[in-house]
């Protein structure tokens, strides 16, 4: 690996200042599972690495008296997955950490780093969305917040500007009867990049759909909210028509390409048959059921 | 405290296997090179060098981790185990009784890192199914046993059935 300079500052303000006073090359660095490798094979350029793992509020797991819980930012996947809480409160949300990587990348990876490195396949970053989920940022010029649907800019990219790291993300209190559910298409069961990745979450009455959320994995330039696809759901009986009609309005929305990983049709086809299966599980949790045993 | 950059090699002190331990390391070094090349301890094995392998899986403060995906200066202050760490004076870990007596390694290359991972396994979770055996290594490769052996030996070892 090139050489690099280190810092472990133990303040969100401290290691804002080492990103300002060492410009682009200077990188927060959470769990390391992109940003080691990218270093290491030379597809990013960074001369100075910021530790975010000696800052609490980086790594600390709080859930406020709503029922929202703010993960900090480097707080590994592993952690997530093994908190009780966080299972009991957002099995969604549980269904992107635990599958991001094998047990080895668990102890490491972060939310947060998923999110920062802004692949358009990352699976932290659609099961963020359809939860509501706000990215809290500090910078320079102080704290801000953004809805992580708007986080990413296009692949690799996103709103975080010169000298801003991301602090935690906040996901709100599912509300009475909702679900959520993520899964993704991959060759292999695990340690496989999403071919797609889909996420729902519905809050029902009765059997009545009140509203939805769909967000895509793989299918655009970034993770993509489907908003089409909520309007197609809302007020709409949960019933496997009103699922086609949102798979048909997700497919609409999406843009894939075809890669090594997958034909831009192959893909389409996919969308249909993700959201569908993300709907069911949503619908089937927000009605008490449990999905993969949560 | 203001933060300072570290800019060149640096002294780190850790435990590794139990025992302290001081080496000098520059803040590109991974894990995995100090360990085999600063430290000698060479039973950790670079397959990929990016993540995928798990043949340089080490236990970092109670975590499986990918030692290759760590760098050195980050171990200050913490515990690592290493399969080094595993045999005692008395003699090999149960782990490694399992998979010497099921014959789970053909070339040994993936192997120091089946058995730290397993190790891990079996420290949080003493009786685990075949499904969360295969589930935890699978970030684990191997090329050459076709994995059937080695879940028989995490069973073996599990089970503290030693044949
Ligand atoms: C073998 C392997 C398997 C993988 N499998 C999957 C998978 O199944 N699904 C998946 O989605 N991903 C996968 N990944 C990719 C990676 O593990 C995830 O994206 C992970 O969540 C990244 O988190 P991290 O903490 O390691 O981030 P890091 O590598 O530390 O950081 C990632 C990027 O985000 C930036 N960053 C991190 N934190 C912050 C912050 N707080 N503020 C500003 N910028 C920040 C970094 O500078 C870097 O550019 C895999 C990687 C490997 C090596
Ligand atoms: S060498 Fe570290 S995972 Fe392959
Ligand atoms: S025994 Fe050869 S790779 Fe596993």
């Amino acid at each position: 690996m090139r050489a690099i300079n280190y810092a472990a500052p133990t303040m969100v303000e401290d290691a804002v200042r080492i990103l300002r006073e060492n410009g682009a090359g200077a990188r927060i660095f959470a769990g390391g599972t992109d940003l080691i490798v990218q270093v290491r094979e030379n597809t990013r350029d960074v001369d100075v690495m910021v530790d975010a793992k000696g800052i609490e509020e980086l790594t600390r797991v709080e859930i406020g008296a709503d029922g929202s819980v703010t993960l900090g930012a480097a707080v590994p996947c592993y952690q997530i997955a093994g908190d009780d809480a966080i299972v009991a409160a957002f099995p969604g949300l549980i269904d992107a950490a635990g599958i991001i990587g094998g047990t080895a990348i668990q102890g490491r990876a972060s939310l947060g780093g998923n999110l920062c490195n802004s692949s358009p396949a990352a699976d932290g970053i659609p099961a963020l969305i359809v939860h509501g989920a706000t990215a809290n940022i500090a910078g320079p010029d102080g704290r801000r917040s953004v809805a992580v649907a708007d986080f990413c800019t296009g692949p690799g990219t996103n709103v975080l500007a010169a000298g801003e790291m991301l602090v935690s993300l906040t996901i709100p209190a599912l509300v009475p009867n909702s679900g959520a559910h993520y899964l993704r298409f991959t060759p292999r069961n695990e340690m496989d990049i999403a071919v797609v990745g889909a996420g729902a979450q519905v809050v029902l009455d009765g059997d009545t759909i009140v509203s939805a959320r769909i967000a895509l994995g793989a299918v655009a330039p970034t993770p993509m909210y489907a908003a089409a696809a909520d309007e197609a759901l809302a007020g709409q009986p949960a019933t496997e028509e009103s699922y086609e009609a949102a798979a048909a309005a997700a497919q609409n929305a999406a843009t894939p390409i075809t890669d090594m990983r997958g034909t831009a049709d192959f893909r389409n086809h996919l969308v249909a048959v993700l959201t569908k299966r993300a709907l069911r599980g949503a619908v089937e949790r927000a009605k008490g059921g449990a999905v993969n045993g949560r | 405290m203001v933060a300072e950059l570290v800019t060149g090699k640096t002294l780190v002190s850790t435990t590794i296997n139990g025992e302290p331990v001081e080496f000098m390391c520059e803040p590109r070094e991974s894990l995995l090179e100090v360990l085999r090349d600063t430290l000698r301890l060479t039973g950790s094995k670079e397959g990929c060098n990016n993540g995928n392998c798990g043949a340089c899986s080490v236990i970092l403060d109670g975590r499986l981790v990918n030692s290759c995906c760590v760098l050195g200066i980050e171990i200050a202050g913490s515990e690592v185990t290493t399969i080094e760490g595993l045999a005692t004076a008395d003699g090999l870990h149960s782990v490694q009784e399992a998979f010497l007596e099921g014959a789970a390694l053909q070339c040994g290359i993936c192997t120091p890192g089946f058995i730290v991972a397993t190790k891990a396994l079996l420290d949080k979770n003493p009786n685990p199914t075949e499904t969360e055996i295969r589930y935890w290594l699978a970030g684990n490769l191997c090329r050459c046993t076709g994995y059937d052996k080695i879940v028989r030996a995490v069973q073996q070892a599990a089970s503290g059935t030693g044949t």
